[in-house]
């Protein structure tokens, strides 16, 4: 660019200064430079990078690290919560049965989810050292990173990371002389959130469109190319280097007392906030404390509900601002704790409009390939459209629960329709005058027909 | 017995005239070889076709499947399933602004606004000179930067309306 004029180009960051992060402390991101350059192989190396590798692959079995993960109980940071290490004690390995995959998941896409694009775009190497030690562990032969297509500069830089690595012998054939082999390749998409979902992901990368598969047979069991597989996110793979440098008690004593879940993660919070960012904290950390770290709300406004993790988790109250955010608790309120980034939601800001963006994004995304998701999520949009406009008539409010419950869990073939669900039905169980207040009165003469023709 | 032929809708396929380059056939042949099976490498091929064409023309849906060895309904399949593979011209710049919830919360609908009044098109849509498309996208992973947008491979974000005009001025 010639002109001298600033453009608003976005830069993922950390509003964390170095002073304040320790590598016993912030293991995912201590590593970090202050000034946002790709932490390359030799400034990795100068900071414990490949130790655990260069440890676990000499002195471990693999049965030895799945043991050390299952007991540090890192649960999955891409919003499900599952153990990585009971997802790696249920990986088919021994006897007869062929070495198959590690795929990283960075295939972030959840709405108000900004993490795994910091650390891919900032430290790729321990992404890569994680992704070594959880194929050793899994007896992978090959690893895919599945990168969403507009994380351009993520492609980047990863790929410059393999190279470097490769040539440092961290990857190929006999890693750091231990007879151990692994590449990694990155793999791009091509739009689609349902990507995101495990085994939409895995028929995505074998070049299929991205429906989801059931389950069983779980990935561990069969996944890419029948092969047993093993799908983890970003920033679950980011946490074993550390894990196993310093062992299950020291990661489970991250979170100091807050919560049993143990370790970091990576919590963020944006919508209307003074200071929107990104910071590595003690998992179990209060949606309150995140709030202050971004300054509060803009312009004095008021909190009225926030998300803890993504458009498909359910909405909380401000009274909630004083729970730690973990998986169980979290869980507890009708939410989920998601990816753990926060979106407030003002008290200016209707609910029922954002319900329809949210509702609208689910549609969009949805692949089709289960009725209750194809065609019910459309017309809850239909739905809310009317409401917004105030054009909605009566019983509106009681055909979206209906829509609602139709997507719960179990009802299709993976979790995008419960994901769409859980945000509309807190919202309806938290703000429901909102919602009847679009309902026309009044009715409509359309409602008064058994087929809903309303304007909209 | 009577004679059987061969299956043969590949070679019978119209190509409208289209041709593979030979770089990029290439360069599908070598993606296909990172996995057990080719059809692993079709999202890529497709991204490989739009990269020099700036679209995925009808005649490119055979060739690619040809050069995978796999059937041109199942490379079509693929190509209208995912919403960065373009099944009709775009425009020389790719806009792609993000519509998702803490964009929505932050400005998305001034944004949306500010570009649909400047570029005098809506969403789906390519200015009558060709030089930009402007497309909604899953949230871009940069909410704290947000209303956000890609124009290309660039990301920005938070967007001001009153920055726009400085900003679309860098796509000729």
């Amino acid at each position: 660019m010639t002109s001298q004029r600033q453009s608003p180009v976005y830069r993922s960051r950390l509003l964390q200064p170095a002073s304040e992060r320790q590598p016993d402390t912030h293991p995912l991101t201590w590593r970090l430079r202050d000034d946002g350059q790709v932490v390359d192989l030799k400034d990795y190396e100068s900071k414990e990078g490949y130790c655990a590798v260069s440890q676990v692959l000499s002195a471990h079995d693999p049965q030895s690290v799945i043991a050390v993960m299952k007991e540090a109980n890192v649960r999955g940071r891409g919003g499900a919560g599952f153990s990585a290490g009971l997802k790696w004690s249920l990986t088919m390995q021994g006897g007869d049965m062929p070495r198959g995959y590690i795929v990283c998941n960075a295939d972030e896409m959840e709405p108000g989810t900004f993490k795994d694009r910091l650390l891919m775009e900032q430290q790729p190497h321990l992404l890569i050292e994680g992704m070594i030690l959880a194929a050793f562990a899994n007896n992978a032969r090959y690893g895919y990173i599945f990168l969403r297509g507009e994380y351009v500069e993520s492609a980047r830089v990863l790929t410059q990371a393999l190279a470097e690595a490769r040539n440092a012998g961290w990857l190929g054939p006999d890693i750091a002389g231990s007879g151990f082999d692994f590449d990694i390749a990155v793999h791009t998409g091509a739009g689609r959130y349902i990507c995101g979902e495990e085994t939409a992901l895995l028929n995505s990368l074998e070049g299929h469109r991205a429906n989801p598969r059931a389950k069983p047979p779980f990935p561990g069991q069969s996944g890419a190319w029948g092969k047993p597989t093993v799908v983890n996110n970003v920033e679950t793979l980011c946490n074993v280097p550390a894990v196993m440098l310093l062992g299950a008690d020291w990661y489970q004593g991250l979170s100091g007392g807050r919560t049993k879940d143990g370790g970091t993660k990576l919590y963020g919070a944006s919508g209307l906030v003074n200071r929107p960012g990104l910071w590595e904290l003690p998992i179990g950390t209060t949606g309150q404390e995140i709030l202050d770290r971004a300054e509060g709300l803009r312009d004095g406004r008021k909190l009225k509900a926030w998300l803890p993790g993504g458009a498909s988790t359910g909405f909380l109250l401000p009274e909630h601002l004083e729970l730690p955010l973990d998986f169980d608790t979290v869980g507890k309120e009708g939410s989920r704790l998601g990816t753990g980034l926060i979106t407030v939601v003002t008290e200016d800001q209707s609910l029922v409009s954002l319900m329809r963006n949210l509702e609208e994004f689910f549609a969009r995304e949805s692949c089709g390939w289960c009725t209750p998701c194809r065609d019910g999520l459309p017309w809850t949009v239909k739905l809310l459209l009317g409401l917004e406009r105030g054009e909605g008539e009566a019983g509106d409010v009681e055909l979206l629960d209906k829509l609602a419950a139709d997507c719960g869990p179990g009802l299709t073939f993976c979790a995008h329709a419960p994901g769409a669900a859980m945000p509309l039905q807190t919202a309806l169980r938290h703000f429901r005058h909102e919602f009847e207040q679009g309902v026309h009165y009044p009715k409509g003469k359309a409602h008064a027909d058994p087929i809903p023709v309303g304007q909209v | 017995m009577m004679k059987q032929t061969q299956p043969s809708n590949q070679q019978t396929l119209a190509t409208d005239g289209f041709r593979l380059h030979p770089e990029d056939e290439a360069a599908m042949r070598e993606e296909a070889g990172h996995y057990e099976q080719p059809q692993a490498a079709c999202i890529e091929a497709l991204k490989i076709v739009q990269r020099r064409h700036g679209w995925v023309p009808d005649g490119a849906i055979p060739a690619i499947a040809r050069v995978l060895g796999v059937g041109p309904a199942s490379v079509e399949g693929v190509a209208t399933f995912y919403s960065l593979i373009f099944r009709q011209p775009v425009g020389r710049h790719v806009i792609l602004v993000c519509d998702s919830s803490s964009c929505f919360l932050t400005g998305f609908d001034q944004l949306h606004q500010a570009l649909s009044d400047q570029l005098g098109i809506g969403l789906g849509q390519t200015t009558a000179d060709g030089r930009f498309t402007l497309l909604p996208v899953c949230c871009l992973g940069a909410c704290d930067g947000g209303p956000a947008m890609m124009i290309d491979d660039d990301v920005y974000g938070p967007v001001g309306a009153d920055e726009l005009p400085g900003l679309l001025e860098d796509y000729s």
